[in-house]
């Protein structure tokens, strides 16, 4: 199937002296999927970014982008991606429409198309108002779209977005958010960066979760939530008198200790088969005739799985982690 | 639910070979005309970056004219009014100054662009190799017109008059735009390397200013002592201004027998060294650029 790989990384190492950026990185996107890559500050993502766009060499490692290899042929590469940098690389002494006019020239589009193509991208992300306006009086979303319409001028096959939302209002955020769904849609391939679990659950297939420079766990949310100790299920009662009763129920069918909560009568424990004991535990409380306010199966947040990954990093060896992963 | 497991990687499959994809032909010249032109919008929305290339110019002119104009005396013509012959004696000099200052613009510039990533952009672009460094130099080399336009028109509202034909005058012009193309190739170089503003406006106060008072800019060559006597008479700006001062048919100081090769053929001399400095700069700028960027 390595024919349906759009990007792909083998033990990638990067380092600037002695310090290690990245720390032997293994990345495979397949076509048409989004992974992102999550991470603190100086995780490693930006350096990766800039291994797999032809922008830095790794120190060791190869990287195939679009079936060509970063390091050989680097102009191959430049030719089907698009990148969005961390910060908004558009030229704030440019209007929008000359921004993106700029670089479809540059991408060898003839004036004209290039000019109409500026034109259409900005209709597209909401500037057009802002066309002929320098870039340097746009506000930081504006900004960023701009930078997003930028890497879209060649129709790439393959986007990189550095942190795209970093730094912006959630209105911003929710914004852009649309706008990358609207591109999923499209089939294109993207690889983000991001440090907000929310942003990788909502857009990315994949999530590779990164610190130190290395892939301390990886696969979807989903999976990466079970790895914290799965799902839990939560009951509130009507009746406080009735909250043990049912503390007791979901005990039992879980097969673990229920933790109580008195003033919001509810109980929650975690449970290894999900749904499958949430049907039991509402077939249990039908029984008993135990009216309920709530019954849910709720999965660990993100944060709380990237906490216990990266709480962990700090007292074990990265190989020892990764191996109780496997 | 078993694929969404973590993913193991006992038998990683092997990478796909990479395709050999045609080469297209790369413009170079489109290229560096598109980067070009975002050079010249620059310069028009941010007119205050042109200060080096229109008041300073004009400012020195007069200052050195009216200032320094009546102390100054040009061997070989003793008895004509010493303000008079030394306005146009000038000329020559401080047009050579302000081709050489031209280095510290593109410097300044490469180095900006370094500082806010707009590189990183261009670097993710299939852009022809040398592209944005050409795309500077054609963007330098037509500012560069607009101090030379306005120093011409100062100088001839102070005196200074083209004495020559016009053969002459055209060949002079065209030897003021090589010789700055030449330095804003050492100037590239320059931003390159060192990569920040303020290192450039350091190295730059360093190594350029002196060179250009270490010559007949202003000063004839014949009243300097010993060394730097020497030193003067093989500095291309001294020889640049003596050329500008020979084609236009200004006042200079008279060849003498025993003269050094440069002073004699100051013309042929200054060819030389733009050829030198473009075919020693420009690919090391290059390189310099590449590499710093590819870190």
């Amino acid at each position: 199937m390595s024919a349906s790989i759009a990007v792909e990384g083998r033990g990638l190492v990067k380092r600037f002296g002695d310090k290690v950026a990245l720390a032997g990185v293994d990345i495979s996107v397949p076509t048409g999927t989004v992974t992102a890559v999550l991470g603190p500050n100086g995780a490693g993502k930006t350096t990766l970014v800039r291994i797999l766009t032809a922008l830095s060499h790794p120190t060791e490692g190869r990287a195939v982008v679009a079936g060509f290899d970063v390091a050989t042929q680097p102009d191959e590469v430049r030719r089907r991606i698009g990148l969005a940098a961390q910060d908004a690389t558009v030229d704030p002494l440019l209007t929008g429409h000359e921004n993106l006019t700029m670089i479809a020239e540059l991408h060898q589009l003839p004036r004209r198309t290039a000019r109409e193509r500026a034109t259409a991208l900005l209709e597209q992300f909401s500037l057009a108002d802002a066309a002929d306006t320098v870039v340097g009086s746009y506000s930081g979303g504006m900004r960023r779209r701009l930078d997003l319409a930028a890497t879209l001028v060649a129709d790439p096959e393959i986007l990189f977005l550095d942190e795209p939302t970093t730094g912006l209002d959630p209105r911003a955020r929710a914004e852009l958010w649309e706008v990358l769904e609207t591109l999923l849609g499209r089939g294109v391939t993207i690889v983000l960066t991001t440090q907000y679990l929310e942003e990788a659950e909502r857009l990315a297939d994949d999530i590779l979760v990164v610190d130190h420079g290395s892939v301390i766990a990886r696969g979807d949310a989903r999976s990466l939530k079970r790895q914290v100790g799965g799902d839990n299920i939560g009951v509130v009662v009507s009746d406080p008198a009735r909250l043990d009763e049912a503390a007791r129920i979901l005990t039992d069918v879980t097969g673990t200790e229920a933790v109580v909560d008195r003033p919001i009568r509810s109980a929650v424990a975690p449970s290894e088969r999900g749904v499958v004991d949430l049907a039991s535990v509402a077939g249990a409380l039908t029984d008993a005739d135990l009216p309920v306010e709530d019954l849910s199966l709720r999965q660990p947040t993100l944060d709380e799985v990237f906490l216990t990954l990266t709480g962990s990093i700090a007292h074990d060896d990265t190989d020892d982690l990764q191996g109780s992963h496997r | 639910m078993t694929s969404t497991t973590i993913e193991t990687d006992a038998e990683p499959a092997p990478l796909e070979p990479a395709r050999t994809g045609p080469h297209a032909p790369r413009g170079l010249v489109h290229d560096a005309w598109v980067l070009a032109r975002r050079g010249l919008i620059h310069m028009k929305r941010e007119p205050e970056q042109l200060s080096d290339a229109t008041i300073q110019p004009i400012m020195f002119v007069v200052l050195f004219a009216y200032v320094f104009g009546g102390a100054i005396q040009v061997p070989g013509y003793e008895g004509v009014p010493t303000a008079r012959v030394y306005r146009e004696f000038l000329m020559g000099g401080i047009i050579a100054q302000t081709l050489v200052f031209t280095a510290f613009g593109a410097a300044m510039s490469l180095a900006n662009d370094q500082k806010n990533q707009a590189i990183d952009r261009f670097r993710s672009l299939p852009i022809a190799r040398g592209a944005v460094l050409g795309g500077y130099a054609v963007a330098n080399i037509l500012k560069t017109m607009l101090p030379i336009a306005l120093m011409s028109i100062t100088g001839y509202l102070i005196g200074w008059r083209i004495r020559s034909g016009l053969a002459d005058a055209l060949l002079a012009y065209g030897l003021m735009i090589a010789f700055a193309f030449a330095m804003i190739w050492v100037g590239m170089l320059l931003g390159a390397v060192v990569g920040s503003p303020e290192g450039v406006t350091g190295l730059a106060f360093a190594t350029i200013f002196p060179l250009t008072f270490l010559a007949s800019t202003f000063v004839p060559t014949a009243q300097m002592p010993g060394v730097v006597r020497t030193i003067a008479e093989w500095n291309p700006v001294t020889t640049l201004s003596d050329s500008l001062r020979e084609l236009f048919g200004n006042p200079n100081t008279p060849v003498q027998p025993g003269d050094p090769w440069s002073i004699a053929h100051p013309v042929a001399y200054t060819c030389i060294w733009i050829v030198v400095i473009v075919a020693v700069c420009a690919p090391l700028a290059i390189r310099a650029y590449n590499r710093k960027n590819v870190a």
